[in-house]
């Protein structure tokens, strides 16, 4: 089975001075966070769609789905965790016990805030994750990426090989869960974000093609851009 | 739910657009077999008039698709159901006039959207359900075989019913699509195609003649005939037609001239001929090709012969690759499987 785990986590610490968690802001009307969701429901493949919210916010979500994109059975709004990834792995606790997991059980997971998601990408993640375990999704990197240590470069990369990283990130949730849980507390704490805990043990996570305009909103100047892009309809 | 279109915005230079898809209405159809139109590369390589091309880009090319139904707010159809788009959008209804020519109608890749998007919302009467075990890339382009549909359903209303023979001027795709459907429909007429290549005229196989126009036999008549050629060659066409065909023969024009076309009026009084023009196609004209489909499985099996090129369509700069090789093909239609 396979599952869209939208993660909806954050608290808008990054967008100036709104006390609203960013998925929570409107592009046309309607919170991004339904944008996000509303890209996975046309995709039968989908058993669940997966959303995971703070404590405090989970009555807010319900109702926004409720209310903007309508009840429906294949939703479902649960509590994040304390990091991305005990959030996500809050999503394999709730799939194994709704659902039980198997070998073959898929989680696609995605930013709530990136509403431009396409079908070719969550088509491209679930096939990839089904024959190959996990993969991330990127688009190649066109700025230079330099190291430093505060003060000065330390190492300029080759372009070539540099990627940002998008998502959806999907994989294989036994997989997933199994290497997590073979961290040590020092490993988990240097985590930025779920393929790391499989490229930490030496697991191949496979490059997905992305899109320049899936987007993450995460700071104002983000947030006019999203909605000058929906803005080319009118 | 945010929906990604992809705009022809100038010749040649596609954009990337978005619009909001309501989810909780009409049908949502997931496109994944479209076919590129000779109306959509006259848009792609700007030969429309430069006031055309200004009033009508930017704009989603494409009318000729076939898709998957995701979402149904009308119940009408159910998810997963394979089905093929009808572009016509009516706007009124009209005791005499069909849905096709009402002027107030809307066409997708004309005068609204074309298909070249993720997901395309659309209304059910606009939609017909595929018959399972289709072909899908004959069924793409199953909009240019309803307009010989069309064309034939029409002529054989107006027309007088002497058909011993039918002529079709032209060796393209709609002459293909026409004589074929003219050997079904009116199984008791010879069907007899007119065109400038021996090599194409060789395709016709079902068809009881093959003429290059050069050499048509002296004294050779039919009783009724369709121009399916177009373009410049539309006068010539015509012009032989008038020639050939019978007294009070009837003449179905189908090829679509960017320029006004001088036609022989003397020969056409002194016949009593009747001309009549047919352009695209309604939602029932669509039901009756999918039922021919179905009646006669040979004719999917023909159309086969069309598909000239399949290209897979995975990211943006594809859409472009795909109408320049539709370009550079000598004959058949060009099927993008639409992954986007």
């Amino acid at each position: 089975m396979i599952f869209a785990v939208i993660l909806a986590g954050g608290t808008g610490s990054r967008m100036g001075s709104t006390d609203m968690p960013k998925q929570f802001l409107e592009i046309k009307g309607k919170p991004i966070l339904n944008h996000t969701v509303e890209k996975f429901l046309p995709n039968p493949k989908f058993e669940k769609i997966i959303v995971l919210s703070p404590k405090s916010w989970i009555g807010h979500t319900r109702e926004i789905i409720r209310k903007f994109t309508g009840k429906n059975d294949r939703i479902a709004v649960i509590e994040g965790g304390s990091t991305r990834n005990e959030t996500i792995m809050n999503a394999i606790r709730y799939i194994d016990r709704e659902y039980g997991l198997d070998d073959d059980t898929v989680i696609v997971t995605h930013d709530s805030v990136r509403p431009f998601v396409t079908h070719r990408i969550i088509e491209e993640n679930i096939k990839t994750a089904l024959n190959c375990g996990a993969c991330d999704t990127v688009i190649p990197a066109t700025d230079t990426i330099v190291e430093g240590d505060g003060t000065a470069i330390t190492n300029i990369p080759d372009r070539r090989k540099m990627y940002q990283g998008q998502t959806p990130q999907s994989f294989k949730a036994k997989l997933l869960r199994d290497t997590y849980e073979s961290l040590s507390d020092e490993e988990k704490d240097i985590l930025t974000d779920a393929a790391k805990i499989l490229v930490m043990k030496g697991k191949e996570v496979r490059l997905v093609q992305g899109e320049t305009f899936n987007i993450k909103i995460t700071y104002p100047y983000d947030l006019k851009i999203a909605r000058s892009l929906l803005d080319t309809d009118s | 739910m945010i929906n990604t279109v992809y705009r022809l915005c100038a010749p040649r230079r596609f954009e990337i657009a978005f619009n909001d898809i309501d989810v909780n209405s009409g049908v949502i159809v997931r496109p994944t077999h479209l076919s590129i139109c000779n109306a959509d590369q006259r848009y792609y390589q700007g030969t429309r008039d430069i006031k055309v091309l200004k009033e009508k880009l930017p704009m989603a090319l494409i009318h000729e698709g076939i898709g998957q139904v995701v979402f149904d707010a009308t119940g009408a159809f159910q998810p997963g159901d394979k089905v093929v788009m009808v572009p016509n959008i009516p706007c009124e209804e009209d005791e005499y006039i069909a849905e096709n020519y009402l002027r107030s109608s809307k066409f997708c890749g004309s005068s609204a959207d074309g298909f070249l998007q993720e997901y395309y919302q659309i209304t059910p009467d606009r939609l017909v359900k595929l018959p399972d075990g289709i072909d899908p890339d004959v069924a793409a382009f199953t909009e240019i075989v309803s307009v010989s549909v069309h064309a034939i359903t029409r002529f054989m209303n107006i027309a007088h019913e002497r058909r011993d023979r039918i002529g079709v001027w032209g060796d393209g795709n709609l002459a293909f699509i026409t004589a074929l459907l003219l050997k079904k429909m009116l199984p008791q007429s010879e069907i007899h195609v007119f065109g400038i290549n021996r090599e194409k005229l060789s395709d016709f196989s079902f068809a009881d003649g093959t003429h290059l126009t050069t050499e048509i036999p002296e004294g050779f008549a039919i009783d009724h005939a369709f121009e399916c050629v177009g373009g410049n060659g539309s006068p010539i066409a015509i012009e032989q037609i008038i020639g050939v065909i019978r007294p009070e023969g009837t003449i179905s024009i189908l090829g679509v001239s960017e320029y006004p076309v001088a036609v022989n009026t003397r020969m056409i009084l002194e016949k009593g001929l009747r001309l009549f023009g047919t352009s695209r196609s309604g939602r029932e004209d669509f039901r009756r090709t999918v039922e021919l489909y179905q009646e006669h499985p040979e004719i999917p099996i023909y159309l086969s012969r069309l598909v000239g090129s399949t290209v897979e369509i995975n990211k943006y700069a594809d859409i472009k690759d795909a109408f320049e090789i539709d370009i550079k093909k000598a004959y058949g239609k060009t099927i993008l499987h639409w992954n986007i």
